[in-house]
């Protein structure tokens, strides 16, 4: 056992604390290559990983830099900086602790790379853009531990991909790094674990003691959950009671969105004034930091908030975490239900707020899991190439590379240990060239080779490669402003989508305030105080998550069970309406019911395979429609189903999910959705066929919309072996399109489809006639309301 | 042939769902505004790029029209190039392509506003061209009949069933044609436009491009 230096323990004592089991087996397993720490919020968690650090610089010192901390966002560094320095001045250790975030000044950055602190804190992008210098050996010399937090956030994102590529880039550098990673309970550790070791060294996960089980429950209210929509307006009263009996309650949103909507109302009903704030990610900078501080200093109540709180910022004393809306995934759930009670063996308590019908049964659902200890998540497929494509382009940023030893550095990372080098080569081709198809254009050739070696053929495109390193996929954001003279306050951002939106005079909600949409001026929306009651509704930033696989089938086997006791009257009332009128969805079986309504016939779909996959669900049914002959006009889409409408009734449904077909529906449907174009988008922005970020301007999103759009048409056209369209066709499986789902449907249902054939809409079915998010279908009923609407208007004008 | 067929002073026209004019009596079929070189140009004056190919997909919808029609003459109405250096830009491949297309056929290009110079491919180069009783030209004069032009890319909004529907389209009355654009990157002019409103006589119509055309009385915005 290694024992701790005095002046440590002095220190723990002084606090009156003793140090936890596993700070002290971070401690022992020191020199261990790789090491993984899950331990619940709160657990000290973070000290753990960074004691090695401290006690190795106190006893032996240390010149340059020593221990580089990653985390996800930029917050969290800042407020581990604040944490760490106080033990480090406190024990008086001769340790500097510096951080580097997008909000860093050039010229700190500058004297950062001259001269490293002992530990740098910062963030996957900026870690990648660090290694992209030519000086990075020189800046990484010495560098001994790196410590990944809150790995299980990065685990999931392509964010992370790009780290681990990173790790490789610094293992080679410096060959004795010490990699230790810190996570919130996961349902795989194993998993995490693989990704953060070297491939294929060992790493050894230590478990905390989990802590006390968490007091979960329901909300009750007297008002009735509505029917459809994701406000929950009906449950402020009810909230407002319990922000009024907790110390500091922390209200959960899973949208922005509504996340404002539901400030705003709680502020209309806000009679005692109890000071309420609110946290989101399209919030300005500077207005969150004011929430936090206001928090920190105990002078708030309440915060309304989104995953912006999600991850280890130390809020001191949340007593309470209401979740609004379905939580969609139990992770998720049981990290923010964490957020209450920040301390160590203390239970923490939560209130889910469900924002409809359905949502009553989704949150039953997820208490039962949270009580099983039931996580849900989705395996991770092999490393995204569109990453390492970005990864290979910021190599040559640092200086010309020899391509075997590189490969051999990247099968070194584990998301990227089953990479072939055919695969490899492809992307480096892709790097080097655009790929077959843009060979003849000139602003795609990168990539020269010299003396074997891989190198920029101009150096001065490195400067447009740092611009455009990161994997963070933000719809585009617009700054908002107050109109004054020149540079009115900023209150934050909106989707450009929703500010196209926008006519002068609509009104809209942003950080808690309504404002009057003014005019666009260049990249900024500049706006007014507004003293009007009702806003135009906002829509901005709504990333919408699709219920878990797990979760889906806890909703189906409660459905399927036949027993709703458990559920509130109003709920088991509508579920027993639905079973009387038409059926139940179960399990292994596939619902459909076929109906006529206000002149068009439709149907619904009950997949449970979550939004996305609903989604496309409708996207390549409505087209098979369309081949049937039932000319469908649009659909609609929930977790739990589909809801396609057209001008002929669906009365036979065989083959109608048949595999391949489906299939092949994908892939006719590949060349000219929306959907897989934005995919495309995503991937060709990462992998830097297209920039986002030019020097002088800033391409606005529409633009590259624009052109990313049309360079997938023609590569599809032109070249549909093209590395980025088999990118694209992979990534379709997963996230917005999330094929990987269907599939997992088909497997459940097999061949066994009820289509019910119904006089008028079903309980399940009507709330989706309320549901937001339609999309038309352009097919033969458009051209046949094209003939129709037209002969109607040269009749009407006497000319036919 | 999807075609919608109208008289113009006289002579019998065809409106193509792909926004060509075919005059059949001559074998002779007129494409407007296909802007070629879009993509050239504004990389060229540091504008937000565009991808390639749009230039290689408005020729591949040209050589479709003329095997359908085996048409014998072709008029270009105007900004057939981005702009003179467009032109002159094109990949030799493309240029090649066009030399192929013009093989065998007479082919005027008429002047416009984008590319008022001769340019260095085969063909006439002629500012206006008539065709008795028709007369060819790139931008719609006052006072004329007969007149076919291009300039403004037409296009037509209709609402459907609580649905807007988009579509360029042919703008026609008793005197004149103004033709919708055939470049694969042009935008468009809607009909509610003052500058067409005052050019077209009331009871003009506009035919709808798509795949099938279809005529219905030109969209206006409200009266002042």
């Amino acid at each position: 056992m290694t024992s701790l230096p005095p002046v440590f323990t002095e220190w723990f004592a002084s606090r009156g604390w003793s140090i936890h089991p596993h700070q002290q087996a971070m401690l022992d397993r020191a020199d261990d290559p790789a090491l993984l720490l899950i331990a619940p919020t709160g657990g000290g968690k973070t000290l753990a990983g960074f004691l090695p650090t401290l006690v190795d610089i106190a006893e032996h010192g240390h010149e340059g830099l020593h221990t580089l901390y990653i985390s996800p966002l930029k917050a969290l560094a800042a407020d581990i900086k604040r944490n760490l320095t106080t033990p480090v001045s406190e024990m008086d250790l001769p340790i500097r602790i510096e951080d580097r975030t997008g909000d860093t000044s050039s010229s700190a950055k500058r004297r950062q790379r001259a001269d490293p602190p002992h530990i740098l804190l910062t963030t996957p992008e900026s870690l990648a853009l660090l290694t992209s210098y030519e000086d990075a050996p020189r800046i990484f010399a010495g560098l001994k531990r790196i410590v990944v937090d809150e790995i299980h956030a990065l685990a999931e994102s392509k964010r992370g991909d790009q780290l681990f590529l990173a790790l490789s880039r610094l293992q080679a550098m410096c060959p004795g790094l010490r990699r230790v990673g810190l996570s919130a309970t996961v349902e795989d550790p194993a998993a995490i674990a693989r990704l953060l070791a070297r491939h294929p060294d060992p790493c050894e996960i230590l478990m905390a003691d989990p802590g006390p089980e968490p007091d979960i429950a329901m909300l009750q209210t007297d008002a009735t959950p509505p029917w459809s929509g994701g406000g929950a307006a009906y449950s402020i009263p009810a909230v407002l009671e319990e922000v009024k009996r907790h110390r500091i309650t922390l209200i959960f949103h899973n949208t922005r969105a509504q996340a404002e909507i539901f400030f705003h109302n709680l502020w209309l009903a806000n009679e005692d004034a109890l000071p309420i704030g609110i946290h989101h990610g399209s919030l300005d900078r500077a207005q969150r930091e004011r929430v936090e501080a206001a928090m920190q200093r105990g002078e708030l109540r309440a915060v309304v908030c989104t995953g912006s709180l999600d991850l280890g910022i130390d809020w001191g004393d949340v007593d309470l975490v209401i979740q609004v809306g379905a939580p969609k995934n139990v992770k998720r759930l049981v990290q923010r239900i964490g957020r209450a009670n920040h301390r160590y063996n203390a239970p923490s308590k939560a209130l889910l707020v469900p924002a409809n019908r359905f949502e009553v049964i989704e949150c039953h659902a997820a208490l039962e899991a949270v009580r099983d200890h039931d996580l849900d998540g989705e395996p991770r497929g092999p490393g995204p190439r569109d990453v390492l494509c970005q990864h290979i382009l910021i190599r040559a940023c640092a200086g010309p590379f020899d391509a075997d030893a590189l490969f051999e550095e990247i099968k070194t990372v584990g998301a990227y240990a089953t990479l072939t080098r055919a695969q490899f080569d492809a992307c480096l081709d892709f790097c080097a060239t655009g790929g077959y198809a843009l060979r003849a254009y000139d602003q795609w050739q990168r990539l020269l080779n010299r003396d074997g070696l891989s190198q920029l053929r101009d150096p001065r495109s490195a400067r447009l490669i740092r611009m455009n390193i990161g994997t963070i996929q933000d719809a585009d954001l617009l700054k908002v402003r107050m109109r004054r003279n020149r540079g009115g306050k900023p209150l934050g951002e909106v989707e450009e989508g929703f500010a196209a939106s926008l006519t002068p005079g609509d009104t809209f909600l942003i950080g808690g305030q309504i404002v009057k949409y003014e005019g666009l001026r260049e990249t900024v929306v500049e706006v007014s105080r507004d003293a009007a009651k009702k806003p135009k509704i906002a829509t901005f930033a709504g990333t919408k998550f699709a219920t878990s696989t797990q979760l889906s089938q806890r909703i189906l086997s409660l459905l399927h069970s036949g027993d709703h006791s458990a559920l509130p009257a109003h709920t088991a009332d509508w579920i027993a309406l639905q079973q009387d009128v038409s059926q139940l969805p179960k399990v292994g079986r596939l619902l459909i019911e076929s109906f006529p309504h206000d002149g068009r016939e439709h149907a619904c779909i009950y997949g449970f395979a979550g939004r996305n996959a609903q989604q496309t669900l409708g996207l390549i049914l409505s087209k098979r429609m369309e081949e049937m002959r039932l000319a469908p006009m649009g659909f609609v889409s929930t977790d739990y189903a589909t809801l396609i409408w057209g001008l002929e009734p669906l009365t036979d449904a065989t083959g109608l999910l048949d595999r391949a077909a489906l299939r092949e529906g994908l892939d006719k449907w590949l060349a000219g959705n929306q959907l897989i174009k934005r995919t495309f988008r995503a991937s060709a922005t990462i992998a830097g066929l297209i920039q986002r970020n030019l020097p002088q301007v800033r391409k606005s999103g529409r633009q590259a919309t624009f052109s990313s759009d049309i360079l997938y048409d023609t590569l599809a056209k032109y070249d549909p072996d093209h590395l980025l369209l088999d990118i694209t066709r992979q990534e379709a499986m997963r996230g917005l399109i999330d094929f990987g789902r269907i599939e997992e449907m088909l497997d459940r249902i097999g061949n066994r489809v009820d289509l019910v054939r119904l006089p008028r809409v079903t309980p399940f079915a009507a709330p989706l006639f309320l549901e937001a998010g339609r999309t038309p279908v352009e097919g033969s009923a458009q051209d046949r309301l094209i003939e129709e609407e037209t002969q109607r208007l040269m009749q009407a004008a006497g000319l036919a | 042939m999807n075609g919608y067929e109208f008289t113009l002073a006289g002579a019998r026209l065809t409106a193509l769902g792909s926004g060509a004019l075919f005059w059949r009596d001559l074998n002779l079929l007129c494409v407007s505004d296909m802007h070629l070189g879009k993509t050239e140009r504004r990389a060229r004056l540091g504008e937000a790029q565009l991808p390639p190919y749009e230039t290689h997909d408005t020729l591949s919808r040209l050589q479709a029209d003329l095997e359908a029609t085996g048409a014998h003459t072709v008029i270009c109405l105007g900004d057939s190039f981005d702009d003179a250096l467009a032109a002159r830009a094109l990949l030799d491949a493309e240029k090649l392509w066009i030399s192929r297309l013009q093989a065998g056929r007479r082919w005027v290009w008429i002047e416009g506003n984008h590319d008022p110079g001769p340019v260095d491919l085969g063909g006439a180069h002629l500012f206006e061209l008539p065709v008795p009783p028709l007369t060819f030209r790139h931008i719609a004069q006052q006072g004329f009949s007969g007149e076919v032009s291009g300039h403004y890319h037409p296009k037509v909004t209709l609402p459907v069933r609580g649905r807007a529907i988009t579509r360029p389209a042919f703008l026609l009355d008793s005197d004149r044609l103004v033709m919708p654009a055939y470049g694969t990157y042009t935008g468009g002019l809607r009909s509610h436009d003052t500058a067409l409103c005052d050019l077209m006589r009331p009871e003009a119509l506009a035919i709808l491009t798509g795949k099938t055309p279809h005529p219905a009385p030109m969209p206006r915005g409200a009266k002042a």
